[in-house]
């Protein structure tokens, strides 16, 4: 189906929205930068106007401008991933870490932290940590043949979950309470202070990778929201297909997971806004999902680094948003199944 | 050594060159990132932590941009004037960070100084400190016997060269101090001591915990070492009295209050013989907490504490007339007479 000038308006609507919420975030910030140097920072590197300040540079090139765009990658990466889980698992409290993703990157992480391994050690473990997790459920739950496989892939998540839950619980305890301890609270909360343009180029090429099979297959991906067997008799390899999304969707979200720590809630509330707004069909739900989790993230990580004297891990802000957010949603949207 | 230190050595090993070559340890300088600007022109210090704070705030507290912690109205009027007054700032300290990269760059500090632990954590956070906004960071070793050189270092880098020297001297008189006194007692067996921490008492620090630093190097034996090697840790009240430490030592004079009250606590050697001490807190803590150049006003007061016999009458009355004049000397104002005695409040009596 073509879009015609009704169906683009939500989409252009989308893309200004997401722009205002760039520039807001370019223009707002601790270090106090007017719209004008800021514009003559931008400029300055490409060699458009007279260099400035080294210290303004450093604020622009190497924190401001990292920042958001790892916001942006990451709300991406966690919308598109929600989106994705909710149509395979026709489920809509599934979130991307409903498989041990976040668990499992979040003891990677804390161990590394515990064992005061260097930072990239910390990022690298975490990425690893997600993906042994998610690998786990995934042999754990084709091990079992009786039962609903989607039921048994959820509930295996669930307990492997409770299990890297249990491992990060005594990390917390043995850690180091002045120097650890806050480190673990923080990464796992989530937050993107620390990110470097480095760490996001790192990342970048997981993230992308899990985001492509979701592109090119999400004709396949809308089938499975009707059951395996209708799906099946519609032509789709169903189990095939399944694991091939849990791959792509595990890479990403532990790329994303690994680079800013645990963000909760943007991968479970952005694809029910999205889907409020441009129906349940996967093709159109993918990229308002994309849109709508990066621009979620990059405005709650303005305020994150803006509202507070003192920095706000995001994870508390993603729900604190995103909670009273997603109840009124749920209060007015009557009309969406 | 043990397993946890084996693996950060072994990723310190790996660490990039670059690290490596700044990490040539010079006094107490543990590593350096960036180029420093002279001494002379240093007039903006953020601390990354308390223990930077507080080495900050001994040797120029009006180069001090802030605290990394909550200070109260307490320990604000023990300060130097100028840093009874400064804001809080928060900490920088990877990813537990609670200062935003931007806010700290707009405080235009001349130099980050950190003090602590150096392991490959740490140290990379430092670097990426320095790649990310450009500041240069020092980082200092924050063991005891690090002190007086740290204070001599550091001084010397931040301007403040003859005030590092000054308690430089002092610091390296009381270690020398303590060391004599501690290897003194070889023919006597050292007092077994309990560090109780937290409101019930029943959080200690293991063998090697940076928290029972002071207590151990002043030669007390510390009971929780039998539970291994590490950080705090949580025991119970059966373990306590399986323990029977000889004295007990805490920095909470309530918690102090309680157990003179308290049935099970009473059974325990030290409380029974009065030896239960409470280490004043105050502009910050003497035993630990922040694990720095405070804990050097603590070990002069800790000797008569773990070695009542060998202090009788007047030579106690010297030794505390000591730890007052160390006070002065580190944080410029008078060691309030009621600081000691609403610590020792809580002691037996």
């Amino acid at each position: 189906m073509r879009p015609g000038p009704r169906r683009s308006l939500p989409w252009l609507a989308a893309l200004a929205g997401l722009l205002t919420v760039l520039v807001i975030a370019c223009c707002a910030g601790k270090f106090p930068l007017p719209p004008e140097q800021l514009l003559r920072a931008l400029l300055a590197r490409l060699g458009w106007a007279d260099p400035v300040d080294a210290t303004v540079d450093t604020v622009v090139w190497n924190i401001r401008l990292p920042r958001i765009a790892a916001g942006l990658a990451i709300g991406a990466v966690l919308g598109a991933a929600g989106a994705a889980y909710q149509n395979m698992f026709r489920n809509p409290l599934v979130s991307p870490d409903i498989l041990g993703v976040s668990a499992g990157a979040g003891l990677g992480a804390a161990a590394a932290i515990f064992l005061a391994l260097p930072l990239v050690a910390v990022q690298a473990m975490a990425f690893a940590g997600g993906l042994l997790a998610v690998v786990a459920v995934y042999l754990v739950a084709r091990s079992v043949r009786r039962h609903d496989p989607v039921l048994v892939l959820v509930l295996a998540g669930v307990a492997v979950g409770t299990l890297l839950g249990a491992g990060i619980s005594l990390l917390k305890i043995l850690a180091d309470p002045y120097t650890q301890l806050p480190s673990i609270t923080f990464w796992l909360l989530g937050g993107l202070n620390a990110v470097t343009g480095g760490d996001l180029l790192a990342a970048l090429p997981a993230m992308l990778l899990g985001l492509l099979p979701l592109a090119l297959l999400r004709w396949r991906i809308n089938l499975l929201s009707l059951g395996d067997e209708e799906a099946a008799a519609l032509g789709v390899e169903v189990r095939r297909l399944r694991a091939l999304l849990i791959a792509a969707a595990t890479l990403g979200t532990a790329a994303a997971v690994s680079l800013a720590g645990i963000i909760g809630w943007v991968g479970l509330v952005v694809p029910h806004v999205a889907r409020l707004v441009v129906g349940p069909e996967f093709s159109r739900l993918l990229p308002a999902s994309l849109l709508t989790g990066a621009g979620f993230l990059v405005a709650t990580d303005t305020l994150a680094r803006t509202v507070a004297p003192m920095e706000l891990p995001l994870g508390i802000l993603t729900a604190i948003v995103g909670a009273p957010f997603f109840l009124v949603l749920l209060a007015r949207g009557r009309g969406h199944r | 050594m043990n397993r946890r230190s084996f693996l950060s050595l072994l990723a310190l090993a790996t660490l990039c060159s670059r690290s490596s070559r700044s990490l040539a340890r010079e006094g107490g300088v543990a590593a350096r990132f960036g180029e420093l600007p002279p001494a002379g022109r240093v007039s903006r210090v953020f601390a990354a932590g308390s223990p930077a704070a507080v080495l900050a705030c001994v040797l120029a507290p009006g180069k001090l941009l802030g605290w990394p912690m909550r200070m109260d109205a307490a320990a604000r009027a023990l300060l130097p004037a100028p840093a009874a007054d400064l804001p809080f700032l928060g900490r920088l300290s990877g990813r537990g960070s609670t200062v935003g990269t931007e806010t700290l760059l707009s405080l235009r500090p001349d130099l980050v100084l950190d003090a602590g632990s150096v392991n490959p954590l740490h140290l990379s956070g430092a670097e990426r400190v320095w790649q990310q906004t450009g500041l240069p960071y020092v980082l200092v070793d924050g063991r005891l016997e690090d002190h007086p050189a740290q204070l001599r270092e550091v001084g010397r880098l931040i301007g403040a060269a003859g005030r590092g020297r000054e308690l430089a001297g002092l610091a390296a008189h009381i270690l020398d101090r303590v060391r004599a006194e501690a290897s003194a007692n070889r023919d006597e067996a050292p007092p077994r001591v309990y560090y109780a921490r937290g409101r019930d008492g029943l959080e200690t620090g293991l063998a090697g915990s940076i928290n029972m630093e002071a207590i151990e190097f002043a030669g007390a034996s510390n009971v929780a070492a039998e539970a291994g090697s590490g950080g705090l840790t949580q025991v119970s009240m059966e373990q306590i009295l399986a323990w029977n430490p000889d004295v007990l030592l805490t920095q909470d004079a309530g918690f102090a209050r309680r157990v003179r009250g308290d049935r099970l606590w009473r059974s325990v050697r030290a409380v029974r013989n009065g030896r239960i001490h409470v280490a004043p807190i105050l502009p910050f803590g003497w035993l630990d907490g922040p694990p720095g150049v405070n804990r050097l006003v603590g070990l002069p007061w800790l000797l008569p504490r773990l070695y009542p016999h060998r202090y009788p009458g007047s030579d106690r009355g010297r030794l505390d007339r000591f730890t007052a004049e160390t006070f002065e000397r580190f944080y410029g104002k008078a060691l309030p007479a009621a600081l000691v005695a609403a610590a020792a409040d809580g002691e037996a009596g």
